[in-house]
């Protein structure tokens, strides 16, 4: 086939291109399928290709307003629209409207004879008579090689399939034509020998027992494309392809702080908590409490009036309600009112890229401000490394850019180093919380600390987690020279504290009672000494008074025999003073 | 449906002296679809003309139509290849696709003895 490569460098306007209205697909091909070219959808079998030919034609026709012909080979009229009504496409209807015309071709193999030359002008005819009847500008021919199956002389029906492009190409119209995968070719019958301006590969593969659907763009003449094998997958919806490479990081940044639940670890978080639609990693080993953890927050969240989602991919929702009521979290009333919605499903459901497209259409139709997965980690095991960061960071980016808070918890293997298991996934988390085991005096204990909180203050200590009856406390661990004390061991260095401060009160009391004893004993000596002092000196004057008593009888005495040896006046006067020297000189 | 434009065999067949007693009662139906005034169209006609004049005179019902006058034909009738001859009675339905250059398997799919030689 010419490639028609002057129609680009005439214009410096780049190929028009046709948007196949595919989610992912333009993005990748960067605007579409080549407007009025044909282009080859190749693939094994059971890998998209009807599909994806049939979304190319169903969105023109909704979303481009460009009406289609459908030339099925392998299904019937009726098969078709059933099949793509399970993704929600009334191809009926779009029948019925005249901007669909699906032609089936059936070739019955056993009722056809050659006798001789033949064209296929039937064909031409019947394609040509569809696409003018409502004016298509979309051609889906799917799957063209049953041709070869059904007819015989290959040699002219290659020559035919030639003119066939080449037709197509005059008539304007973007074709998409499906063909089976070739063992060593791309397609089966060699057709990407005709078909050469856009060749797109489809591929299922099966990795560790779970299937991922693949999309590559083989080539894209005239265009830029994306080169790198995208998963996709089939939902509900129809097809999408995940590019992870068109994930930019400019979304907004809120300043709104949200409460965790516990107030403690909102301390812990500069008194604040956590940033609004930042995401959150909660890593822990076995059994350190992150479901509880996150159905408080879950709880905090919904109290608050906003709409949580909680993924869980290792207990039902019924079983975190059960289990929650144990720690006094009661969060029925919250599912009841709608503000909490459970997501359960099990890791190995299906693959990874089909985990991710529920879980964003879960988002997309409950519209959350918190979306919570327990546990991530369950998820990761089903992709290898590389497409596990790549799920995270497409997840990531698509709740930052809805401005979601996103709490993950992962569960680390005991006795792993913790911060490099998780080295991959933690880059991309804004803040990161660490549940850990300490063991030790016969018990285990948990702590909690925060590893790290972008943009916040955050504290470096470590705290003991206790989860009891009445919910999530966080209380300081002992922190001594013989390292971080948690439980019992704790609590027993409080009681040794606290004994050696009852040991140091009772001697201070008993060194006040010595002492007072000792005041007492003095006391009692020198009122002791007092009571001989004031003995001695009442003996003293008893004395004294003594001795004054005699004295004045002695005088008395002596006066009263002066008088009486009746001595005159002179004597007695002679004899007083007489008396007052001899009491001078005893 | 349209009914065969009466073309004149260029040659008359020659008169077939044989009883056609043991001939169905019913008729041969024979469809021909060809695309446009081609050359292989031409051949075409020809070719199932003279084979409904020198085998089937009488007991055949040839309608020839082109595509390109009536595309919706096309789809109903499930043409792909042209030309297409469709025998539909007797059944089975059988289709013969090409110019019928080679019509042994024309004759063998309709139960006839060759009596004549058939040339264009």
């Amino acid at each position: 086939m010419k490639n028609n490569g002057s129609k680009s460098s005439a214009k410096k306007k780049l190929l028009p291109k046709c948007p196949t209205g595919i989610q992912g697909l333009d993005e990748i091909t960067s605007g579409g399928l080549p407007r009025g070219r044909p282009t080859l959808v190749c693939g094994g079998a059971g890998c998209g290709k009807t599909l994806l030919a049939a979304e190319f034609l169903v969105r023109g026709a909704v979303q481009f307003d460009e009406p289609g012909v459908l030339m099925a080979f392998e299904e019937t009229e009726k098969e078709l629209t059933a099949n793509v009504a399970s993704l929600g496409f009334d191809l009926e209807g779009l029948v019925r409207r005249k901007k669909i015309v699906v032609d089936y071709v059936h070739i019955e193999r056993s009722e056809v004879q050659e006798s001789g030359e033949y064209d296929l002008e039937g064909l031409f005819v019947r394609l040509g008579h569809a696409i003018d009847s409502i004016g298509a500008k979309r051609v889906v021919l799917d799957t063209l090689e049953v041709l070869f199956a059904s007819l015989p002389n290959e040699a002219i029906l290659r020559s035919e399939l030639r003119r066939l492009f080449r037709w197509l190409k005059e008539k304007g119209v973007t074709a998409v034509i499906t063909a089976e995968r070739g063992r060593e070719s791309l397609t089966r019958h060699g057709l990407e020998e005709y078909v050469s301006d856009c060749v797109i590969l489809l591929d299922h593969r099966v990795n560790d027992q779970i299937a991922t659907r693949h999309l590559r763009v083989v080539k894209y003449r005239g265009a830029l494309h994306g080169t790198n094998e995208f998963p996709f997958l089939i939902g509900n919806d129809g097809i999408s392809v995940l590019p992870i490479t068109s994930l930019s990081l400019n979304h907004k940044v809120s300043g709104e702080r949200i409460a965790t639940g516990i107030p403690r670890l909102d301390a812990m978080l500069g008194g604040k908590g956590f940033f609004r639609g930042s995401s959150i990693l909660l890593t822990g080993t076995p059994g350190t409490g992150k479901t509880i953890v996150s159905a408080n927050f879950a709880q905090a969240a919904a109290r608050r009036g906003e709409r949580v989602l909680f993924f869980s991919f290792e207990e039902s929702p019924d079983q975190i309600i059960r289990n929650m009521h144990s720690i006094g979290l009661r969060l029925e009333p919250l599912v009841k009112k709608g503000l909490l919605r459970f997501h359960s499903a099990r890791p190995s459901l299906y693959g990874l890229e089909m985990h991710l497209a529920t879980m964003f259409k879960e988002i997309a139709t409950f519209n959350p401000q918190v979306v919570i997965i327990d546990p991530i980690t369950s998820l990761m095991d089903s992709g290898t490394n590389s497409e596990n960061k790549g799920m995270i960071t497409r997840l990531i980016d698509h709740l930052k850019g809805g401005q979601i808070t996103s709490l993950f918890t992962s569960l680390t293997q005991g006795g792993h180093a913790l911060q490099q298991s998780e080295a991959a996934m933690s880059s991309l988390m804004d803040s990161w919380l660490l549940l850990q085991d300490f063991e030790g005096n016969g018990e285990r204990n948990r702590v909690l600390y925060v590893l790290k909180a972008r943009g916040m203050a955050h504290s470096n200590q470590i705290r003991e987690f206790l989860i009891s009856d009445r919910g999530i406390d966080l209380v300081d661990a002992y922190i001594g020279p013989s390292g971080v004390l948690t439980g019992s061991a704790r609590a027993a260095q409080g009681a040794l504290e606290k004994a050696a401060v009852l040991a140091g009160q009772q001697e201070a009391a008993r060194l006040k009672r010595e002492v007072e004893r000792k005041r007492a004993a003095i006391e009692r000596q020198i009122s002791g000494l007092r009571s001989d002092y004031e003995g001695e000196s009442a003996e003293l004057r008893r004395i004294a008074e003594q001795v004054g008593t005699s004295t004045l009888m002695l005088t008395t005495e002596r006066t009263a025999s002066g008088i009486l040896r009746q001595a005159d006046a002179k004597v007695v006067v002679h004899a007083r003073s007489r008396a007052k020297n001899g009491k001078e000189n005893p | 449906m349209k009914s065969v434009k009466p073309k004149p065999t260029r040659r008359a067949a020659p008169p077939l002296e044989k009883s056609r007693s043991t001939r169905p009662a019913k008729k041969y139906v024979l469809r021909l679809f060809v695309a446009g005034a081609t050359n292989r169209s031409r051949h075409a006609i020809l070719r199932v003309q003279e084979l409904c004049n020198a085998e089937l005179k009488d007991i055949c019902d040839l309608e020839v139509f082109d595509i390109y006058q009536q595309p919706a034909l096309a789809r109903a009738n499930q043409i792909v290849a042209t030309p297409t001859l469709i025998v539909e009675f007797p059944p089975p339905l059988r289709r013969f696709i090409g110019n019928l250059a080679n019509i042994t398997g024309l004759f063998v799919e309709l139960d006839l003895a060759k009596k004549v030689k058939i040339t264009v």
